[in-house]
C-alpha cells in the first residue's frame, strides 16, 4: 500500500470514529459536500469561524455565571441558544447536546448546574477542535502527497 | 423567477436572495448553499436590517429568515416586509420546534418554513415553491 492510500485509509477511519463517537454528525458531512474547486477551504473556514464563536461565547457565559450580585439567566441562556445554533449547523452534536442541556438549567436559574454545563461545553468543545484539527492535518497530507480526500458518507 | 434591476437595468435570469441571521456561523452556511446552487445573495443580521434594505429599494427573489434575532425578530420583520407589499418568497427557517411558536411564524406571512439546520435539500425543496 504506498502512502497516499495509507494516509486515505487513515482519513476513512478517523473520519468514521467521529461519526461513530458522536463529536459530528450528517449535518458535517453536509458541510463537506459544499466544499468544491470554488471553495477549497470552506469545511476548514466554516470551523474555524465556529471555534472563534465558542470561545467568544462560552467567555460571555463564565461572565454571566461570575456575577456575585445576581446571574443574569437570560443572558446565559442567549449565549447558549447561539451556541446551540451554530453547533446543529455544522454537526457539532455533542457540543449541541451540550447546550441542551445547559438550556434547562438557565431556565430552571440553576447557578451551579449552570456551571457543571459550562465545563461540559468548554470540555466538548476541546475536544473537537483537536479531533477536526486532526481530520484536517490528514487532509493536508493526502493533498500533500499527491492524492485525493476520500469522501466518507 | 428573473432577477430584475430595480433601477431598470438589464433583466438577469440570476436569482437573488436575501440571508437574515444574527448567527456568523449560520449566515457563512447560508451563503455558502446559495453560491453552489449560482444564487446571488447578501446577508444581514437582523429583521430591521431586512426591512431597511427594502427600504432602500432593493428587492430579492428569495428571503431567508430566521426567528430568534436581537434588535427585530422574524415574525415581526416578516409581517413589516408584507405590509410594505413585498411579495417575495419568505421562508422561515429556525430550531423553534413548538408548533404554537411555527404557527406565529407562519401566520406572520411566510410562504415556506424549515427546521434548521439547513441543508442543499431543504433549500431545493423551498426553491421548487418559487418556480413551481
Amino acid at each position: 500500500m504506498n502512502i497516499v492510500n495509507q494516509l486515505q485509509r487513515q482519513f476513512i477511519d478517523f473520519s468514521t470514529s467521529l461519526h461513530r463517537e458522536g463529536f459530528v454528525d450528517d449535518q458535517f458531512t453536509q458541510l463537506q459536500k459544499l466544499q468544491d474547486e470554488n471553495s477549497p477551504d470552506f469545511v476548514v473556514e466554516v470551523v474555524s469561524l465556529f471555534f472563534e464563536d465558542c470561545e467568544k461565547l462560552i467567555n460571555n457565559m463564565a461572565r454571566a455565571l461570575e456575577q456575585t450580585q445576581g446571574v443574569d439567566f437570560k443572558q446565559v441562556d442567549a449565549s447558549v441558544h447561539q451556541l446551540k445554533g451554530s453547533s446543529s449547523s455544522i454537526g457539532a452534536m455533542r457540543v449541541k447536546n451540550a447546550c441542551i442541556a445547559f438550556r434547562s438549567f438557565c431556565e430552571a436559574q440553576n447557578r451551579e448546574g449552570c456551571l457543571r454545563c459550562l465545563q461540559q461545553v468548554t470540555h466538548e468543545y476541546s475536544l473537537l477542535k483537536n479531533k477536526l484539527q486532526t481530520l484536517f492535518t490528514l487532509e493536508q497530507q493526502i493533498l500533500a502527497a499527491g492524492g485525493s480526500i476520500p469522501v466518507v458518507d | 423567477m428573473a432577477a430584475q434591476g430595480r433601477h431598470g437595468g438589464k433583466k438577469s435570469n440570476k436569482m437573488t436572495a436575501l440571508v437574515v441571521d444574527d448567527n456568523t456561523v449560520n449566515r457563512m452556511i447560508h451563503h455558502r448553499l446559495l453560491d453552489n446552487l449560482g444564487i446571488e445573495n447578501v446577508a444581514v443580521v437582523n429583521g430591521k436590517e431586512a426591512v431597511d434594505i427594502h427600504c432602500s429599494g432593493k428587492t430579492f427573489d428569495l428571503i431567508l429568515m430566521d426567528m430568534d434575532m436581537p434588535v427585530m425578530n422574524g415574525i415581526e420583520a416578516t409581517r413589516q416586509l408584507r405590509e410594505m407589499g413585498i411579495r417575495s418568497m419568505i421562508a422561515g427557517v429556525s430550531t423553534r420546534s413548538m408548533e404554537r411558536e411555527i404557527r406565529e411564524f407562519i401566520e406572520a406571512g411566510l410562504d415556506d418554513y424549515q427546521e434548521k439546520p439547513l441543508t442543499m435539500s431543504k433549500l431545493i425543496s423551498i426553491i421548487h415553491k418559487i418556480n413551481g
